[in-house]
């Protein structure tokens, strides 16, 4: 062990944004290990999924910590709309430097919400066996919507779908929009 | 520099679980009533209820005056995670306690980005609880 601590402890460091530019190879070397591990361990479609959720998740929650601080300049979202279009603008053009392209509601459900994406970069480097094909990686993207939706206080379940390209279908708890009719009746 | 004063901060996650706790009393005060500890958990926790009620009502993180109770005022700060900074304090010290929730609130970031902190989970860094005494003495206990 070096007596001499020379690196600064981490909350030394600062907050402001440094080189916000990833290498791609870096990164879908990384993916890639993290799908072959978690494939590993898993026995079914859907355990896959939730394990590439629980993985996304952890990047979500401190996302939403650090995106708030640096780009809304230490406001809130306290409404449903503009939590969606902060998971569109500034989330997507944060990860991926662009955003999403189409954020719709469904027209039966009120609760529900479609997140489009034609071409997700986390799926770009990965193969499906055609005779697996309901295995999305995206559930990965996905975890980290539903983390940062659930860490604002809109709780909600994203699942990621083969649809126009990838959809993330977005399903909030009947307390958000109860609560949203609320604050907006007043 | 601000009228001394004692301070009561708490961190409180997600599941009104009590994260970080840390106190301050003015450099001359010697700590003679230990057993306040308990009632200021007490009074921190009770002002939860109207933290989450306040909260929907504004984007603003720094909520000001939450409540009161006997002679403590309680102010309340709120993430953009939705975790709550709360601030038991006898004195009137908005702008102090403002900056001093700001730099916690980069501290509390800072450290959160470690992979190997679980969220709402204690605080238990002893460079956190470094950072915290250095903030509270700059910005509450002068």
């Amino acid at each position: 062990m070096s007596s001499n601590k020379q690196r600064p402890s981490i909350l030394d460091k600062s907050l402001s944004r440094g080189k916000s530019e990833v290498s791609i190879t870096a990164y879908a070397l990384l993916f890639s290990e993290m799908v072959q591990y978690s494939h590993n361990r898993v026995q079914s479609v859907s355990d896959l999924h939730n394990k590439l959720s629980e993985l996304g998740e952890r990047v979500g929650v401190r996302m939403v910590e650090l995106l708030f601080v640096r780009e809304r300049n230490y406001k809130r979202e306290t409404k449903l709309l503009n939590v969606l279009l902060f998971v569109k603008g500034t989330l997507w053009k944060s990860l991926f430097n662009k955003e999403a392209d189409k954020l719709d509601r469904a027209t039966d459900d009120e609760r529900t919400f479609y997140l489009i994406e034609k071409e997700a970069l986390v799926n770009r480097f990965i193969s499906v066996p055609r005779d697996k094909s309901s295995i999305n990686c995206a559930a990965f993207m996905a975890g980290v919507i539903q983390a940062v939706l659930n860490c604002t206080g809109f709780p909600a379940k994203v699942t990621a779908l083969w649809h126009k390209g990838t959809t993330f279908m977005i399903k909030f708890d009947d307390a958000v929009l109860i609560r949203d009719k609320q604050l907006e009746g007043r | 520099m601000a009228v001394p004063g004692n301070y009561y901060f708490a961190i409180i996650g997600h599941h009104d679980n009590p994260m970080f706790e840390m106190e301050f009393a003015p450099a001359n005060k010697e700590p003679k009533k230990e057993d306040h500890r308990h009632l200021n958990q007490f009074i921190a926790h009770a002002a939860l209820d109207l933290v989450d009620e306040s909260m929907w009502t504004t984007s603003n993180m720094y909520l000001r005056l939450v409540d009161k109770f006997n002679e403590w005022f309680v102010s309340a700060f709120v993430t953009a995670g939705r975790v709550r900074f709360i601030c038991l304090h006898d004195v009137k010290n908005d702008d102090g306690i403002k900056n001093f929730f700001m730099e916690m609130y980069e501290t509390y970031i800072k450290h959160s980005m470690n992979p190997f902190y679980e969220p709402n989970s204690p605080i238990k860094s002893p460079a956190f609880d470094k950072k915290a005494h250095f903030y509270g003495r700059k910005y509450l206990t002068g």
